[in-house]
């Protein structure tokens, strides 16, 4: 699977607003690039990224080839409850990873 | 819901252009050099008809959005882009969606994102690219229907010593 | 490049010496960067390379080869066996009775301890490894060469250092000894010392070496670039290391 860093806070309090990023290994390939005997490198993009806090989406990305290689968010949520922040990247080519992080919310 | 960036008669005019451009160009060298050939680029048009296809025809007003890019930037390969919305980001008071176009890469979309009140703040950080000097735009949708949008003009410059001639 | 600019190298290469720079007025390449990518660099949760330095601490812990042995098996954790190492390499080896580079003697270890096949040049593995052990320096000085034995290698280094080369009859000397702080076609001139190496060239999208960043420099001045692994750019790097002496090492860094 393709590598990721993700980064959640470990703990937080109720209600606090923390600062969610995901960053993940991905060539991004445009599909626009053409190599030297006019033949172009067909496209392969990571085209959508969702993460979850305990199974709800809190944030949802639509990716297009003019995302820059190992595409990276940061976004924030807020702290309501302990549990799992999920990251679901999908692509092009069948393309799959997951990661996920818990949080200790008090 | 999918964008569907290019729809009707734009996208086969679109098509049509990019398979044209790039056979003409490779045959008429047929040096066998590395090319970087640009299909039919965005232009503030296609920019246009995209944003309508992803809004709609409601009216756009400049304002509540911050569109933070570097002015000059080092590398149009990878440019730090982050918006932020002013918004309470309350159940009755938030940013639903963050749309971000541009007018010279090859397609005018750079990213669609979806959030919600949870979100607490409505500001998010991102890297994309960019194909040449040029406008980029951030447009915001609100939870009571209304859009609002911030541009920067970015010049985009490259290192001096690139890896093929 | 326009002709302009070229002939206005040519002519400042003509009137100016390759002087060498002043120790205390040495400027990391960090310092020509705007903010934004100053900050990738700063934030190991945001700086794309640490995706390879991740994979590297991976390979550095897995077995492999005849002599089912990993890295770790031998030099224990990283973070002390390696603690210092790339601060002090390109570094003589004995049995070869030259200098070698960090990434020849990843491959060296590879191939006499773990019986493993040599990893390709500028491989993910070979950039991921590299980058891991590189870390592990991080912040450390750059050594300064004093085996005797580096001497000769390092007069070689620096004649190529400073021999006009190519097409358009300029040195490394020409831009970055003596142009240094000015600017090439919009872009800051850097003093070129490899205390980051290996990097996430934002221009490449992806991590690379220093030699794939002297190919970069030597086809950018319509040279002809040595292969990868030859003693040429292990000399290069070993003189480009010794003027980066006493510099604080920043790999995995990030650069335009």
């Amino acid at each position: 699977m393709a590598r990721a860093i993700v980064n959640v806070p470990p703990k937080a309090r109720r209600g606090e607003i923390i600062e969610i990023k995901a960053l993940i290994q991905h060539e991004m390939e445009t599909g626009f690039r053409v190599d030297n005997m006019g033949r172009v490198f067909p496209r392969d993009i990571i085209t959508d990224f969702i993460c979850k806090y305990n199974d709800e989406e809190i944030f949802r990305a639509e990716l297009f080839p003019a995302i820059a290689a190992n595409p990276f968010f940061s976004f924030f949520t807020t702290a309501i409850e302990s549990g799992t922040v999920t990251f679901e990247w999908s692509g092009d080519n069948g393309f799959s990873a997951t990661a996920s992080r818990n949080i200790a919310v008090e | 819901m999918r964008y569907n960036p290019i729809a009707g008669s734009t996208r086969r005019r679109f098509l049509t252009d990019a398979a044209a451009g790039t056979g003409l160009v490779a045959a008429d060298l047929g040096l066998g050099l590395p090319l970087i050939v640009r299909p039919a680029a965005a232009t503030p048009d296609t920019m246009r008809a995209a944003i309508r296809n992803v809004i709609g025809e409601a009216p756009v007003r400049k304002g509540k959005v911050k569109l933070d890019i570097p002015p000059l930037v080092e590398s149009g390969n990878t440019v730090s882009l982050s918006v932020s919305v002013e918004s309470p980001m309350t159940a009755d008071d938030h940013v639903k969606a963050i749309h971000v176009f541009n007018e010279k890469n090859p397609l005018p979309n750079v990213v669609g994102i979806r959030l919600g009140p949870r979100a607490g703040r409505a500001t998010l950080a991102t890297r994309i690219r960019l194909a040449d000097s040029q406008t980029v735009t951030a447009i915001a949708e609100l939870s009571d229907g209304s859009f609002w949008s911030d541009s920067v003009s970015v010049i985009v410059t490259l290192p001096a010593c690139v890896e093929t001639l | 490049m326009t002709p302009s600019i070229v002939i206005g190298l040519l002519w400042l290469g003509g009137i100016a010496m390759a002087a060498e720079i002043p120790l205390s007025e040495r400027q990391s390449g960090y310092e020509l960067m705007g903010g934004d990518t100053r900050a990738m660099q700063d934030d190991d949760t945001a700086n794309p390379a640490m995706l390879w330095v991740l994979d590297g601490e991976a390979l550095w812990n897995r077995r492999q080869g005849a002599a089912g042995k990993s890295c770790a098996d031998c030099h224990g954790d990283a973070r002390a066996g390696m603690k210092g190492v790339a601060a002090r390499y390109p570094a003589f080896d004995g049995a070869r009775a030259r200098p070698v580079d960090l990434e020849q003697r990843i491959n060296i270890c590879r191939a006499e301890q773990q019986k493993a096949t040599p990893l390709p040049f500028e491989s993910k593995e070979l950039l991921a490894l590299t980058a891991y052990i590189g870390m592990q320096s991080r912040g450390m000085p750059i050594e300064s060469k004093d085996d005797k034995r580096l001497t000769p290698f390092l007069r070689v280094g620096e004649e190529l250092f400073k021999l006009r080369q190519g097409q358009l009859n300029l040195s490394c000397a020409t831009c970055h000894d003596d142009n240094w702080g000015g600017k090439l076609a919009g872009a800051p001139i850097p003093q070129g010392h490899p205390n980051g190496y290996p990097l996430y060239r934002l221009e490449w999208q992806t991590l690379g070496s220093l030699q794939r960043r002297l190919h970069n420099c030597l086809i950018g001045m319509r040279a002809e670039a040595f292969a990868y692994g030859a003693p040429e750019n292990v000399d290069l790097e070993l003189y480009l290391m010794w003027r980066a002496r006493g510099m604080k090492v920043e790999t995995p860094a990030v650069r335009p």
